[in-house]
């Protein structure tokens, strides 16, 4: 991920260098020979991708990344000459655009063509469009794992049997031709019993927004929280010692009560507590969460940190049952969760984080994430009594930020929690 | 004495409104918001403090046993002498301006006397535009004004006088530094003074009442700003509210039973749903785009050559609403054209558009938690006959009946509330320090 400049603290410095490394690592692999695999954030199947010493590559993250950086307008721009609609996602367009400049890496080198592209499907339909795109543009094999929606609000015995029978005869052959080895299950469970580790620190760093003033951001900063764990690193060594070192920050600033690091520098005054739906915009990344800095707005629980998977109800990868584990962490993430899950998941965060209301930042091309956040919004705000509200963006869309109105919004937002707050009186 | 006042910033106009000590309205003031926001906040707070000025002399009319009747009468002869001051005045301040710029202009300097001329036949006819039954296209001094200053050059033009474009030159360029320079209209002592000694029949109970009134030291003991260009108003943060807050509490001032809110201005369209005290408790607005706000009509009034006052009355003319679907802004000029060149009439086009733009409004309302009780539309589109007629038929088919109120001040509602949140700060304050 990209830290801001007043991000500069040890672990972001650290993910700064992992991610690099990383992305030099994809450039040299036609010379290394090490081979790359494709895949999706929600659900990934990082440890088992890397028990085979192939290097995940993440199309959204690029995406994400180009947003950041600049990018994605040109991008966007070129995938609509080759036809694609205004209303496609734009994560599948800059993705697509990239691809057709030269397919350079947010860090300005060279991305290596996937040798097997994992579309690991969980809860939304665009994924098996974009792959089936990548797959013409590149030529590459497809591994399908299709992962159930739980439509029933939790995990079945007969859904993970399903994605474990999967595992087993179709993504693990694929993995061994591709990468000419063998399975080898005690090395993915040492990776496994890593993740943990990892997992258990990131849940203290997230939960430690619960303390007021809030250390964290839970959602600007939370994303660059998530980036190793739900990119290329799970189950790695780096990961480990990142999410080591991020905890004990965490817990220096608690034990310091200081507030989050902001675009600006430290929060100064927490003056809302807000828990937040939806992803964020990332062609304004920094502009976005200034307005909510401004205003001493922190976001203390975010369903977006959970897209890759959710682990703040217990779930941890467990080492003992590799294969159960994974299909189980797969059919958790956040998208296949079915909407009377994610509504009694905002109104847990709303009551446990001690927040002043919902807000939802509806993505104009994200139909995954933008159906039902009405419904879910009414229903928090009904159960909880605290006051939501609703801003609407895009992914790496610039022309879908609009920032007056934005600011606009947020603006009556924070006012309408504020006269809440004085019952009337202000 | 005490006085509260709220301001809303427009993107066309800046209204102000100034309560009493009681939260009570005294008086209310507008202007359009010209390139300066500092000045139409001047200007409109000046009218509004001259309103209220107005407002206390019913006041003290009534205290010294003027009967209401007579009292609405003396007044508003009272209040056209005032504008008629109001208006030399700023002629006053345009002859000024005017002159400096002609004297600078070599080429211009032959028109002094011309343009001399002319003003003085605008002060003389200054009784005669502010007469009792006169009717005025506008009361804004650049209107009032500019639209007689182009009559009298086309006049001298003709005879040769001067020529009629370096005359308008003249005025485009006074006009612009007038409207930047404060007139002093809310110079009440003077111009009240003036004006009742214009009244041949004005009572001495009007004198004296003019006299206290004047001398009563207006304080502004706090203000709230909101609207548009609330950000560049001179107030510090705390004193600067949202336009939907100001608008949820202004309509609820207006008319207590109010639930919903709708406001359609010309940059956006609002759904606001308050509580019984007028808290804003959820509200929907138009995304980036400007669809289904009251520019939209502007295009189309535009596209059709029309005043955007005449869209609506042309579109109740229509026995058969064309449907449209599509209320893109840009694309609103094609889609005319194209039904015209169907051979559609103008007003059943009209009728159509007018239905889209609600339906878009129909969206944000239901987004916002839908219509259950008394309702309040307010905002610029709610003054068009057409657009009011099609919220109220598509109201009643999705939620049945409900009340709907249309104030005849609804364009003051976003600077009540301001008013109100301005009144109710400062309550808060003397409780605090109480
Ligand atoms: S539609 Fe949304 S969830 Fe689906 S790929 Fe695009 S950004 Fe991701």
């Amino acid at each position: 991920m990209n830290p801001s400049a007043a991000m500069k603290d040890g672990s972001q410095l650290r993910q700064k260098e992992m991610i690099a490394e990383h992305y030099s690592r994809l450039a040299h692999s036609p010379h290394t020979g090490e081979k790359s695999v494709y895949t999706f954030v929600p659900g990934n199947l990082t440890e088992l991708v890397r028990s085979f010493d192939l290097l995940p590559v993440l199309p959204e993250i690029n995406a994400l990344q180009s947003a950041m950086r600049g990018k994605s307008k040109d991008y966007i721009a070129i995938a609509e000459k080759l036809g694609h609609s205004e209303d496609v996602c734009t994560y599948v367009k800059c993705d697509v655009g990239m691809k057709r400049s030269g397919n350079l890496g947010p860090t300005g080198e060279h991305l290596p063509d996937p040798d097997l592209l994992l579309l690991s499907y969980t809860g939304c339909f665009t994924f098996m469009k974009w792959f089936e795109l990548l797959k013409e543009e590149y030529k590459a094999p497809v591994a399908m794992l299709h992962v159930p929606y739980q439509a029933e609000g939790r995990i079945t015995t007969a859904a993970r049997d399903y994605v474990v029978r999967q595992l087993k005869e179709s993504v693990i052959p694929k993995l061994e031709q591709v990468s000419g080895r063998k399975y080898d299950e005690d090395k993915l469970k040492e990776m496994l019993a890593r993740s943990s580790r990892a997992e258990d620190d990131l849940v203290h760093v997230l939960e430690s927004a619960k303390h007021r003033p809030s250390p964290i951001d839970a959602y600007f900063g939370g994303v660059y929280y998530i980036g190793p764990i739900f990119t290329a690193f799970r189950g790695t060594e780096e990961a480990v010692g990142y999410y080591r070192a991020l905890r004990s920050e965490v817990d220096e600033r608690i034990a310091m009560g200081k507030g989050p690091v902001t675009p600006d520098g430290e929060m100064e005054r927490e003056r809302f507590r807000l828990v937040v739906e939806g992803p964020p915009n990332w062609t304004s990344f920094r502009q976005f969460w200034k307005m909510f800095a401004d205003e001493g707005a922190v976001v203390v629980a975010s369903t977006y940190t959970k897209v890759g998977g959710v682990y703040d109800n217990g779930f941890r990868h467990d080492p003992e049952r590799p294969l159960e584990t994974l299909a189980e962490y797969c059919l958790g993430c956040y998208t296949n969760l079915n909407l009377p899950t994610r509504v009694d998941m905002l109104c847990r965060y709303v009551e446990e984080y001690g927040a002043d209301g919902l807000l939802v930042n509806s993505i104009k091309s994200c139909n995954s994430f933008s159906a039902g956040q009405l419904m879910m919004l009414r229903e928090v705000e009904r159960r909880t009594g605290r006051p939501a509200g609703f801003v609407e963006s895009d992914l790496v869309d610039p022309r879908y930020f609009s920032a007056a109105n934005i600011k606009n919004r947020l603006e009556s937002y924070f006012q309408m929690i504020e006269q809440k707050r004085a019952g009337g009186a202000a | 004495m005490k006085a509260y006042v709220g301001i809303d910033l427009g993107s066309t106009t800046t209204k102000a409104v100034v309560l009493d000590d009681a939260g009570a309205t005294l008086g209310r003031g507008i202007t359009n918001s010209r390139s300066n926001y500092a000045l139409a906040c001047e200007v409109a707070l000046g009218e509004a403090l001259i309103a209220a000025r107005f407002g206390l002399l019913d006041r003290e009319l009534a205290a010294a046993g003027m009967p209401e009747a007579e009292r609405s009468r003396r007044l508003a002869a009272l209040g056209l002498r005032f504008r008629g001051r109001q208006y030399l005045a700023q002629l006053e301040v345009f002859r000024r301006i005017a002159a400096r710029i002609v004297a600078h202009d070599l080429l211009a300097r032959g028109v002094a006397p011309v343009v001399d001329g002319m003003l003085d036949r605008m002060a003389g006819e200054a009784r005669t535009l502010f007469a009792e039954g006169a009717s005025r296209k506008s009361d804004f001094f650049r209107d009032l004004a500019g639209s007689r200053f182009l009559q009298l050059a086309e006049e001298v033009s003709r005879d040769g006088a001067a020529a009629f474009d370096r005359l308008v030159g003249v005025f485009d360029k006074a006009i612009l530094e007038v409207e930047n320079t404060p007139s002093g209209a809310e110079d009440f002592g003077t111009h009240a003074r003036a004006a009742s000694a214009d009244l041949e029949d004005a009572p001495d109970a009007l004198r004296r009442a003019v006299e206290a009134v004047a001398s009563v030291p207006l304080q502004v003991a706090s203000s709230v700003g909101t609207g548009y260009g609330r950000q560049t108003l001179p107030f510090p943060k705390e004193q600067i509210r949202s336009e939907i807050l100001c608008h949820g509490l202004g309509a609820h001032a207006m008319f207590p039973g109010t639930r919903t809110v709708l406001d359609i201005g010309g940059q956006d369209t609002k759904a606001i749903q308050v509580d019984d005290r007028g808290i804003v408790t959820s509200f929907q607005m138009n995304d980036r785009c400007a669809a289904g706000c009251g520019r939209y009509l502007g295009y189309i009034a535009d596209e059709m050559n029309l005043g955007l006052h005449e869209l609506g009355p042309m579109a109740c003319n229509s026995s058969r609403p064309v449907r449209i679907n599509s209320t893109c802004t840009v694309f609103a000029g094609a889609e005319l054209r194209e039904r015209l060149s169907l051979g559609e009439k103008r007003e059943d086009i009209l009728a159509g558009l007018h239905r889209a733009i609600i339906l878009r409004a129909m969206s944000l309302l239901a987004r916002s938690g839908g219509v259950a009780n008394e309702f309040t539309f307010t905002g610029g589109v709610a003054k068009n006959p057409a657009a009011v007629d099609a919220l109220r038929g598509l109201i009643r088919e999705n939620y049945g009946e409900v009340a709907m109120n249309i104030s005849p001040d609804s364009i003051y509602t976003g600077a009540l509330g301001a008013a109100l949140f301005a009144w109710r700060d400062a309550r808060r304050g003397e409780e605090a320090a109480a």
